[in-house]
């Protein structure tokens, strides 16, 4: 199947079109969300969250026998809400760290989702199956309803984050400052908090409870690379997040048995090593092509000092000098020689070097000014 | 109690301690997570070494899985030291990635592998018993029974080789490392114990809820005790306990073996969490209205020593002049009356000779920068707490 035949299917085949749709939604909110889980520093609080659904979503079926997947949700909503609200109790409450008591919640909710859910398999009630799809996602359950119940609450999300974007932003980075600036940051807090956990529980049906933490991770961590300022990152986040999930509905439809949840996450951590890689400011690759460049900067002025050192001793500077002299100082090359002479600072006679007027000038300052038309 | 019965009982326990002991280190060092990175991302270990032993209990391929968790730790870190995000969502970016790449290899190779992802996440103890291990023909117990044991027995051997190097670099990296131990082989040796013993135990309990055993115990245990061989001890029972008591639970419900230990687990961590007795979240409650109506008592009596005015001592006033929020004035007034700090005549408050004293004392401590001294006072003066 070529591309562009994948992408008329898209949009005439009914099943493509809303789990392509479902995903890309999906990958926009919790990406956007995600940003602020992750400025925060609980980044892992979305994978604790996302466990923590579990016994809800088993819960809400014994009370109503039902497996229409909004009341499930909104059971996985409150049981993750309590989740949350208990890991913050054990960190403010306890002296146990944050780690423990996330890793405890995630833990423990998890298992005792587990017990539910083979107690109800158990049941001699036939509507139990299907519950599972929950551990790993399985986004070809998605219909329509669903999709627009993914794009009603992205407009909320939307909403209430451009309604209270300031206060949001002033949070994230000063919390005590808000708080003297009279917000309810308590409110906002709890603002933030829950609909993270909301994004999450709907990603529970596409993705599954066990990889939903990468999903709210991934792209905001690669949208991170890339700039310094909020909106954009947000904004980056949410396209990443979305082509993500396009890319991997994609990817997982054009193979046999390959489950979309698991594709879309490993698409999404490629953005993050591209980001890692190739971001021109943070970068890895740039990082080091910088590093590189700022030791031959330094072995070049190193070279000059010292022939300037050398030069300094004679009344005529430009007095020439043997290349072995150099031989004994580390920092000469070939190399920096050359760049040198390219740069009117060094003449070369032979084996002989000797400073020019430019040059001399340059090594004298070299140390007491700063230049910038060095390389 | 049929044979099987007891043997998943033993199997269980032996998988609590196993994972307790590792598991005490990793929440005192502040690692709890590190486990749950280990235990989903062993996944494609798993899967690999299933593809070249053929046999879940092979210890070629705990060494394949362990391996894999040491390489998630590796990882971790070298994305931390880029600095281009913080510890844990290194940690958040890892483990899915690597738990991803396992459930693809498990599902594109569906027909060839006996190995479903509900069992990896969940394992299944009630199978365990059925898996017997063979020597020339004699059958010696269950293999899980076996694996787990020889992980234990390594554990604690290790365990009692580097007490004193684990207790000095959990708690003193800096004194570990002058006194000659080096952090780095303490670490990844942890890191290994945990990654093996997650492995090991996987089969048994699931990669998810070895988690739960690792700090659901330590984690209580650390509530009750400040000792760490008494909070190994303690972790160690609590272990043992829930996994005993899960079975029956699990045996009565007819549910997962596993879920139900969790959830004993949940229920010792929550009962502990309520009612320890000085870090239980009651006693700290219980403290924290403590700390405010005293705090409230000394802010009221530095009010009496500044004023001699009547109106200014005045019961109606105190409202008005000092800023009651959350406790009540006759609730600090009461306390002040029971330790003699104050008299009350015709409704106007007065200080006695004795509050008048620990007042100026007060005073001194609070002048001089040294408020932690009013807490010792207390004890000198207070006949009864707030």
């Amino acid at each position: 199947m070529d591309i562009i035949e994948y992408i008329q299917l898209v949009f005439t085949d009914y099943t493509l079109r809303t789990i392509t749709l479902g995903t890309a939604i999906l990958g926009a909110v919790t990406g956007m969300l995600g940003s602020f889980a992750v400025l925060r520093k609980q980044s892992l609080l979305g994978d604790a969250i996302s466990h923590a659904a579990l016994p809800g979503i088993a819960i809400a079926f014994l009370i109503t026998g039902a497996k229409d997947s909004n009341t499930l949700l909104i059971g996985a909503l409150i049981s993750g809400l309590i989740g949350t609200f208990w890991i913050r109790g054990i960190v403010t409450k306890t002296h146990l760290k944050s780690d423990t008591a996330l890793g405890l919640i995630l833990s423990l909710f998890f298992g005792f989702g587990m017990l539910l859910l083979t107690f109800i398999q158990k049941q001699p009630n036939a509507n139990q199956a299907g519950l599972d799809k929950y551990l790993f996602g399985q986004a070809a359950t998605l219909v329509e309803s669903d999709v627009w119940m993914m794009a009603i609450v992205t407009g909320i999300c939307l909403i209430v984050m451009l309604t209270f974007w300031k206060e949001f932003k002033i949070l994230l980075f000063d919390a005590d400052y808000t708080k003297t600036l009279g917000f309810n940051t308590k409110f906002i807090d709890v603002l933030i908090t829950t609909f993270i956990v909301l994004a999450i529980v709907l990603g529970l049906q596409t993705v599954g409870v066990v990889l939903m933490s990468a999903m709210l991770l991934a792209p905001a961590a690669a949208a991170r690379q890339w700039t310094n300022s909020l909106s954009v990152m947000v904004f980056l986040a949410a396209i990443f997040g979305a082509f993500s999930g396009i890319f991997g509905t994609a990817i997982s439809a054009s193979q046999n048995n390959l489950s979309t949840g698991p594709v879309i996450v490993l698409v999404a951590s490629v953005f993050v090593v591209f980001s890692f890689v190739f971001s021109p400011s943070r970068g890895l690759l740039f990082k080091q092509i910088r590093f590189i460049k700022n030791r031959r900067d330094l072995e070049l002025h190193k070279t000059l000092a010292f022939m300037h050192q050398i030069a300094e001793t004679h009344d005529n500077i430009s007095h020439p000098h043997a290349i072995k002299l150099l031989n004994n100082f580390q920092g000469y090359t070939k190399n920096t020689l050359q760049k040198l002479v390219e740069k009117d600072y060094v003449q070369l006679r032979g084996n002989m070097w000797n400073l020019t007027e430019i040059g001399f000038d340059t090594a004298a300052n070299l140390y007491t000014k700063q230049s910038t038309e060095d390389e | 109690m049929s044979n099987a019965q007891i043997e998943i009982q033993i199997i269980a326990s032996l998988v609590a301690v196993a994972c307790a002991i590792p598991g005490t280190f990793l929440v005192l060092r502040k690692m709890a997570m590190i486990s749950d990175a280990i235990s989903h991302s062993i996944l494609p270990g798993i899967v690999v070494g299933f593809f070249i032993t053929q046999d879940l209990n092979s210890p070629l391929l705990i060494l394949l899985a362990a391996l894999t968790g040491i390489i998630t730790v590796v990882l971790v870190e070298y994305i931390q030291k880029t600095g281009l995000v913080k510890e844990d969502t290194a940690i958040g970016l890892v483990f899915p990635a690597l738990f991803s790449i396992g459930v693809i290899l498990i599902a594109k190779n569906a027909n060839d592998v006996h190995l479903d992802v509900d069992a990896v996440l969940l394992g299944e103890l009630a199978f365990a018993p059925f898996d017997r291990f063979l020597i020339g023909g004699i059958d010696v117990g269950p293999k899980s029974l076996w694996v787990v044991g020889t992980i234990l027995l390594i554990t604690i051997s290790l365990l009692f080789l580097f007490f004193k190097e684990l207790k000095v670099s959990t708690f003193d990296k800096g004194l570990a490392a002058s006194l000659g131990f080096s952090p780095a082989i303490i670490h990844y040796g942890l890191m290994s114990v945990s990654s093996i013993t997650t492995v090991g135990a996987f089969d048994a309990v699931g990669a998810i809820l070895v988690v739960a055993l690792m700090i659901a115990p330590a984690a209580a245990a650390y509530l009750l005790t400040t000792d760490l061989k008494k909070m190994l001890a303690l972790a160690i029972s609590f272990g043992i306990f829930s996994a005993i008591m899960g079975y029956w639970v699990a045996h009565w419900l007819d549910a997962s073996i596993s879920g139900s230990i969790t959830t004993v687990l949940g229920l010792v961590f929550l009962l502990v969490y309520l009612f320890a007795p000085s870090k239980g979240i009651i006693a700290v409650m219980y403290r924290e209205k403590q700390q405010r109506t005293e705090v409230s008592l000394l802010t009221f009596l530095l009010h009496l020593k500044n004023h001699d005015e009547v109106e200014e001592r005045h019961v109606n006033h105190l409202s008005e002049h000092i800023n009651w929020q959350k406790v009540q004035a006759k609730t600090v007034l009461d306390l002040a009356t029971k330790n003699n700090m104050i008299l009350i005549e015709n409704n106007v408050v007065s200080l006695t000779k004795k509050g008048d004293e620990f007042t100026s004392k007060a005073i001194d401590y609070i002048i001089t920068n040294e408020d932690a001294q009013i807490e010792d006072m207390k004890d000198d003066f207070f006949l009864f707490r707030g």
